[in-house]
């Protein structure tokens, strides 16, 4: 298929499908990250970036056929190494076996969460999720050093120019009913991930959603009066910092790296702080790189159109 | 009294789904994409808002009907604004409604898109 924005449909339409697929499996926060990470920004940034380039793909003049070879000795390679595995869903697999029994049993005395899987993600695997977060931090400045384009011009009136959909007089009027609703949910999001489906990584994407479509309906100029630029870079590291710095306070209290039970005088409670911080930590950069590179990408736009004219 | 709020509500659940289901019968079954977005808008508004009525039923008073309701007001306004941009938009990049006449289709002719 050569029109590329097909190919990101169908994309955001499979990532819907396999978040259906997740919910099915009960395994509600996957299914909710899928569908606000995979089927909701990812196809947003990569519908931005087919702004930039050109909608079809050009013709390869190579012949892709050791390409092909290469991906199907690899692909029947996996589906070989699976034989190995115990069947999906046996009682005997060692994941039954000894992990997860005891994150489900204990995890109410030890951490104090309703929500295993937050408990999970920013306790036990506290060292994963900081990795996750630094992950996204490092796609945040890789776009930042590809799309080296400062913004500071000496004309002014390059921004002054609207944005694509001003005249869209209905989108703006149900955006500007919306949007408070979307950044009020990305805030619940953020801060019930303890007790339901939720937590820093979807709270992030909505919220950075929800300024997306303000940036798309009301101009750059305009939302970045409210989301500066420096201060966004200086949020996507921050984010990073909050979370490694309370693996640090842990440590100068005197337990381990992200052993968050020394935090307060109850282990319990040390549990809930460090939670809650190492998820608004997370949440703070999530927001943070998606906005900066929807902003970066829209920029590019913006000054492509501004010099044909 | 609680047979007739289970009535009532299967009522609003059985059509919602009807319409979905002609929604994506139409969906599948138009000619032109004027029509089938008009198919789709349906199964949205009409068809998820009567599940949704239905299923506030079956919650009765309580947290889960406050959410339904929010559900509900978000899926109305998102759901006929992105029909009405998705409309737009194709008629914009120079897209025009079918026409049936004797017995065929044809694209309407005369100036369908309007000024930027």
């Amino acid at each position: 298929m050569r029109d590329l924005f097909a190919v990101v449909m169908l994309g955001g339409i499979y990532s819907l499908l396999s978040a259906s697929l997740f919910l099915d499996l009960d395994a509600v926060d996957v299914a909710f990250t899928e569908a606000s990470v995979g089927a909701g920004i990812s196809t947003l940034l990569l519908l931005a970036s087919l702004k930039l380039v050109s909608r079809y793909e050009r013709r390869t003049r190579y012949k892709p056929a050791l390409a092909l070879g290469v991906i199907v000795v690899t692909g029947a390679l996996l589906i070989y190494g699976t034989l190995d595995m115990p069947h999906f869903g046996s009682a005997d697999a060692p994941a039954h076996q000894h992990v997860a029994p005891r994150y489900l049993e204990d995890s109410m005395e030890e951490v104090g969460v309703p929500n295993v899987v937050t408990s999970v993600l920013a306790s036990y695997r506290g060292y994963d999720t900081l990795g996750e977060t630094l992950v996204i931090f490092t796609a945040g400045i890789g776009v930042l050093s590809l799309l080296l384009v400062s913004q500071v011009t000496k004309d002014e009136s390059i921004k002054k120019v609207p944005a694509d959909m001003q005249q869209q007089i209905i989108l703006r009027v149900v955006a500007k009913m919306m949007l408070p609703l979307i950044l009020l949910f990305a805030l619940y999001v953020q801060f019930h991930g303890d007790y339901g489906p939720g937590g820093g990584f979807q709270a992030g994407v909505i919220f950075a959603a929800g300024v997306i479509l303000y940036t798309m309906l009301f101009g750059l100029s305009n939302a970045q009066r409210v989301f500066k630029r420096e201060i966004l870079e200086l949020l996507t590291a921050f984010g990073v910092l909050i979370y490694a710095g309370v693996g640090v306070v842990c440590m100068l209290l005197g337990g381990n790296f992200l052993d968050y039970n020394v935090l307060r005088h109850d282990p319990v409670h040390g549990q809930h702080l460090g939670i809650l911080l190492v998820e608004l930590g997370v949440g703070i950069t999530v927001a943070a790189v998606m906005i900066t590179i929807f902003f970066k990408f829209t920029w590019r736009t913006v000054k492509h159109k501004y010099i044909k004219e | 009294m609680e047979l007739v709020i289970d009535i009532i509500s299967w009522l609003f659940l059985i059509v919602g789904s009807f319409f979905c289901l002609t929604g994506g019968l139409g969906l599948l079954r138009f000619p032109d994409f004027f029509s089938r977005i008009h198919a789709a808008s349906l199964t949205d508004t009409l068809g998820a808002s009567l599940i949704l009525i239905g299923l506030m039923f079956q919650a009765g008073w309580g947290l889960v009907m406050a959410k339904l309701l929010l559900i509900l007001l978000f899926s109305l306004l998102a759901g006929t604004t992105a029909s009405h941009a998705m409309a737009k938009a194709a008629l914009k990049s120079g897209l025009k409604p079918l026409e049936f006449k004797k017995g065929v289709y044809k694209e309407l002719s005369g100036e369908t898109s309007s000024k930027p």
